[in-house]
């Protein structure tokens, strides 16, 4: 069957929250497959954090509502029969506000809570705090209280954590929206590299494309609790359905397009936009 | 003359016996001025503006509101004609209903019933939240609240508005309406005080910022000169709004001019070159 090895599955699903008239999300259908770096991105309200909700769980075991339609994690688990503790193995979740998720007091314990909670032995749960503290570069963190980091050292820690978990997706509901905008570049940049040095496929929710759409694989482009659109960011980003729901389309693209006209290609960040002027301005004199 | 909305001379500030949060600030912002300030998170950006209502006053030096000392006059009595915006709504939020909370200081102030009825309307209209107005404010969203917490500052109509971080939590959309409201309340001849780190919408929408790092003032001037001026970005911790990244690896074979910062002044530039 074609649907074999998707890391998740969204079939034909619906959520409306309790005593809320309108669907939240309404008959979403989303296929992840191995590798990928997916942006999901529209207006507030779109159903964005709700599509979050359904991946890890929390929907529908916290958040009560009308359900239908499945979601389904590597094929064979379905997120409806499994509390989201069972799911944390697999899915690993990171918030906009890092301070609602760091409860411990340092950020070595932070990390081996989650692992003490799946029950991991005692050497695997320091190796994997090693490997994590690496891995994001924050060994000179370990010791301190994660109340006294500031807010972007937090959020590295809230993704430690999660990741020291090795789950085999990591959602990211706006883990920049609470931060400035160095910290957030490199958050952004970080995720980038780590798509890079490990397996792992990354969901992330994000209003400001102009710092991550040359970074994704794919744009999934939501509005009014549906997928209106979803592919290669250079075809989303350039057709006028992502101009019509009014998200930020990065400057360079308003500009090339206002230079080049309409085509099929759209520069993703400052760099390809001056190459392709530069090419241009030396075209042009010889 | 133009007559100056804030005037702050050597201003010295810290919380207790804290660090220096303000070291020595000089500003002069005249009536009808628009300017952004700008600086990464504890630049001193929130605690130079608490200055400019009176919930904060100067440890050394003065602030005056409209030739106001800030040390000579209550909270209450410079909130007449100065409105800010906090950057957490929760911290402004108490009423029952969304109505409620926007209709309070009109109340406050003694307008009659009809005319909080209209001002309150137009106001949770402009602001995207009419048909919340039976809502509990506590049950909106994040960006909703921020919207709230401006509407029920817009809808008195200070002469000085100062807004805190009023982009955060908002999507694209609402940004811009934001963008259209603070260039028409500019537009009306009020005095317009943005904080905020997103360079971007600075781009869009300002012409003059302000710079802080670390308590001072590092510079002050148009929009494209310092968003562009790496050395100053640098130092502030701020990101090059993209078109001035793209200027960068543009420069010597485009010439820029006027704020090309805006994509149809950028465009034009580019536009000559190519001839």
């Amino acid at each position: 069957m074609s649907k074999m090895g998707s890391l998740v599955r969204i079939e034909n699903l619906c959520f409306r929250y309790f005593r809320s008239e309108r669907w939240a999300l309404y008959n979403v259908n989303l296929l992840v497959e191995d590798n990928e770096f997916i942006l999901v991105t529209g207006p507030s309200g779109c159903g964005k954090t709700t599509l979050c909700r359904c991946i890890n769980g929390l929907i529908p075991h916290f958040y009560e509502g009308e359900y239908k339609g499945d979601v389904y994690i590597l094929d064979r688990i379905r997120v409806k029969d499994h509390e989201p503790y069972e799911l944390a193995e697999y899915v690993g979740m990171v918030f906009q506000d890092p301070e609602s998720q760091l409860i411990t007091s340092s950020v070595e314990r932070e990390i081996a809570f989650g692992l003490e909670n799946l029950g991991i032995p005692r050497e695997e749960i320091i190796e994997r705090i090693e490997w994590v503290l690496d891995l994001l570069n924050i060994r000179h963190l370990r010791k301190r209280a994660p109340y006294e980091l500031s807010g972007g050292e937090q959020q590295k820690v809230a993704i430690a954590s999660v990741l020291a978990l090795k789950p085999k997706v990591l959602v990211l509901d706006e883990p920049t929206a609470n931060l400035d905008p160095a910290s957030s570049a490199e958050i952004l940049q970080l995720l980038q590299e780590l798509r890079a040095k490990m397996q792992i496929n990354i969901i992330l929710v994000e209003h400001r494309l102009s710092l991550i759409a040359d970074k994704v694989d794919r744009i999934v482009l939501m509005d009014q609790g549906k997928i209106i659109a979803e592919g290669n960011p250079r075809v989303i980003l350039g057709s006028k359905k992502a101009e019509v729901i009014g998200i930020e389309i990065p400057k360079v693209i308003k500009a090339y397009r206002e230079l080049f006209g309409e085509e099929d290609w759209v520069p993703l960040n400052s760099r390809e936009f001056a190459e392709v002027v530069m090419y241009a301005l030396e075209s042009h004199r010889s | 003359m133009p007559s100056k909305a804030i005037e702050v001379r050597d201003l010295w500030f810290r919380y207790e016996e804290g660090e220096w949060v303000l070291k020595g600030i000089n500003l002069d912002i005249e009536e009808g001025e628009l300017v952004a300030i700008m600086g990464e998170n504890g630049a001193g950006k929130t605690t130079l503006i608490k200055h400019f209502n009176g919930l904060l006053k100067p440890i050394r030096g003065y602030v005056k509101v409209k030739g106001i000392d800030t040390r000579e006059a209550s909270v209450a009595e410079l909130a007449k004609f100065v409105g800010l915006v906090f950057q957490n709504p929760e911290h402004q939020i108490f009423a029952e209903t969304v109505e409620e909370e926007v209709a309070f200081a009109l109340r406050n102030f003694g307008y009659d019933k009809e005319e909080i009825r209209i001002r309150v309307e137009r106001a949770l209209k402009e602001m995207n939240l009419y048909e919340y107005r039976d809502r509990n404010p506590f049950s909106l969203s994040g960006g909703e609240k921020k919207r709230l917490a401006l509407a029920s500052v817009l809808v008195y109509d200070p002469e000085i508005i100062i807004m805190d971080e009023p982009t955060t939590g908002q999507d694209y959309k609402q940004k811009q309406v934001l963008g259209g409201i603070i260039e028409r309340l500019n537009a009306k001849g009020r005095t317009l005080i943005v904080v905020t780190h997103d360079t971007e919408f600075v781009a869009e929408f300002f012409d003059d910022i302000i710079i802080m790092v670390d308590g001072r003032i590092l510079a002050r001037g148009r929009v494209e000169k310092l968003l562009t001026n790496e050395a100053i970005m640098k130092k502030a911790r701020l990101l090059l709004p993209q078109l001035a990244e793209a200027a960068t690896y543009l420069k010597g074979k485009v010439n820029f001019t006027g704020n090309y910062l805006k994509v149809e002044n950028f465009v034009k530039c580019i536009a000559e070159a190519m001839g």
